[in-house]
């Protein structure tokens, strides 16, 4: 059965919230053209879309929205709002949509490797010590068996290096000998580089997670360190 | 750090603009000729966070002229679309630990569905997420490709490549470059 919108009974909370931190979501200038919701590969999971969620969140169904666990399969890609002709932020709305949800219950892998991260540096959780050992044996390995690169040059936390190469945590704990290939590369082209040893972790759960504080924290404790103990002045993103 | 608003002194770059710039300026010497005779197919995703997100089409660019150089012109073959208006793998804001698995597979049902139609044997994922989540779409959707980064294709293309560090070759690969013989 169809009911009319009672406009007058909608409190469209949700929507103020989002506009108050986001203030260019734009999520009342949706036209909804639907041009989000046909370049999404996450419409019709759990019977939702793009535009069905920003239609939801104006017209206020608020506890609808806070039900649905379809905000954990948008991956936030951005592509919908890169076509959109009125720019409404959908992956903005839905990194609040994650926040909304009580932090212990947010999705328990994401959750453990963002705490994880928090308190290693990494979310693997990989003690510094065990990394630099990795780090140290692989090297040496091709050191020794590899005369073309008996003098590569392989350091964590070196100060005043030119580049600070972050590092996923999946190589050093599940497949060191992937390191190595990139080492050869900076090797032959002479780069003079190190990898940070504080918040090393290239990956980032706790945006994932929607924690902004974790996050926040995450962040600071590697621009201090880059900045104020190695001072390196390019820092590289990993593959 | 835009979003938080955190000082910072160091610039940030990212592994593939260095590549290309490496190239470009003559310090990394490396070509495509291992791939001559053999032909082998790759196409390639453009990892959300570093290209839509953070770098744009520059990035893509950057990209494709580094694998174009390592596995030759005609042998990489683009998804469409592709840059900035390719499809996220389906592994990214964290998909891959939020345990919805079915409704993960469903959304990399489309980018296994792009991947199919290049025809390519070997994909360059250069994003951890997109690297596992793609195996994880082509082992459950049945495709036969290979996922690999760009860094291990490099070091094949240079004759450096180890034993060890063959993980993600298929078999066609796996010897290439290791013999005296076969080297350059
Ligand atoms: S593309 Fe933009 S304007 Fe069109 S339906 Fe989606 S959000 Fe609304
Ligand atoms: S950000 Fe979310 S809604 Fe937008 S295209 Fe990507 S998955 Fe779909």
């Amino acid at each position: 059965m169809s009911l009319p919108i009672e406009i007058n009974d909608m409190e469209p909370e949700f929507k103020a919230l989002v506009l108050d931190r986001v203030p260019t979501a734009n999520l009342d200038l949706c036209l909804t053209c639907g041009t989000c919701t046909a370049g999404c590969p996450a419409s019709e999971l759990f019977e939702m879309d793009p535009r069905k969620l920003v239609r939801m969140v104006v017209l206020g169904l608020d506890e609808e929205i806070a039900k649905t666990p379809w905000a954990w399969v948008c991956t936030m890609c951005t592509r919908c709002v890169n076509a959109c002709p009125m720019k409404v932020d959908i992956p903005k709305l839905v990194y609040n949509m994650r926040a909304g949800w009580p932090r212990e219950k947010r999705p328990k892998g994401i959750l453990g490797s963002c705490d994880m991260h928090i308190r290693a540096g990494n979310a693997m959780g990989v003690p510094t010590e065990d990394f630099i050992w990795t780090v140290e044996d692989v090297a040496e390995e091709i050191q020794m068996t590899d005369p073309r690169f008996k003098d590569m040059q392989v350091s964590v936390d070196r100060p005043g290096a030119y580049y600070a190469i972050n590092q996923n945590s999946r190589e050093p704990v599940t497949e060191p000998d992937e390191l190595a290939p990139l080492w050869k590369i900076l090797h032959a082209v002479g780069a003079d580089w190190t990898y940070p040893s504080v918040m090393w972790g290239g990956e980032n759960y706790c945006l994932f997670l929607a924690d902004d504080e974790g996050w926040r924290y995450i962040l600071e404790e590697f621009v201090y360190h880059i900045d104020n103990t190695l001072k390196c002045p390019v820092v590289v993103n990993t593959e | 750090m835009r979003k938080f608003k955190i000082d910072h002194k160091f610039e940030f770059t990212t592994l593939i603009t260095l590549y290309a710039q490496w190239i470009r300026e003559g310090k990394l010497k490396v070509n495509s000729d291992w791939n001559k005779d053999l032909k082998i197919k790759f196409t390639a995703q453009d990892p959300c966070n570093m290209v839509r997100k953070t770098w744009g089409q520059k990035m893509a660019d950057d990209m494709r002229f580094v694998i174009r150089t390592i596995v030759g012109e005609e042998n990489f073959i683009d998804m469409v679309p592709n840059g900035i208006n390719n499809y996220c793998c389906g592994g990214g804001g964290g998909a891959l630990q939020a345990g919805f698995t079915d409704q993960r597979r469903a959304y990399g049902k489309v980018k296994f569905n792009q991947i199919q139609e290049t025809r390519a044997t070997y994909v360059f994922a250069p994003c951890h997420n997109c690297h596992a989540q793609i195996e994880d779409i082509g082992h459950h959707f049945g495709g036969h490709y290979n996922v690999v980064h760009i860094w291990t294709i490099m070091c094949l293309a240079m004759g450096v490549l180890g034993e060890n560090e063959r993980t993600y070759l298929g078999d066609d690969l796996k010897d290439i470059g290791l013999n005296k013989e076969d080297q350059p």
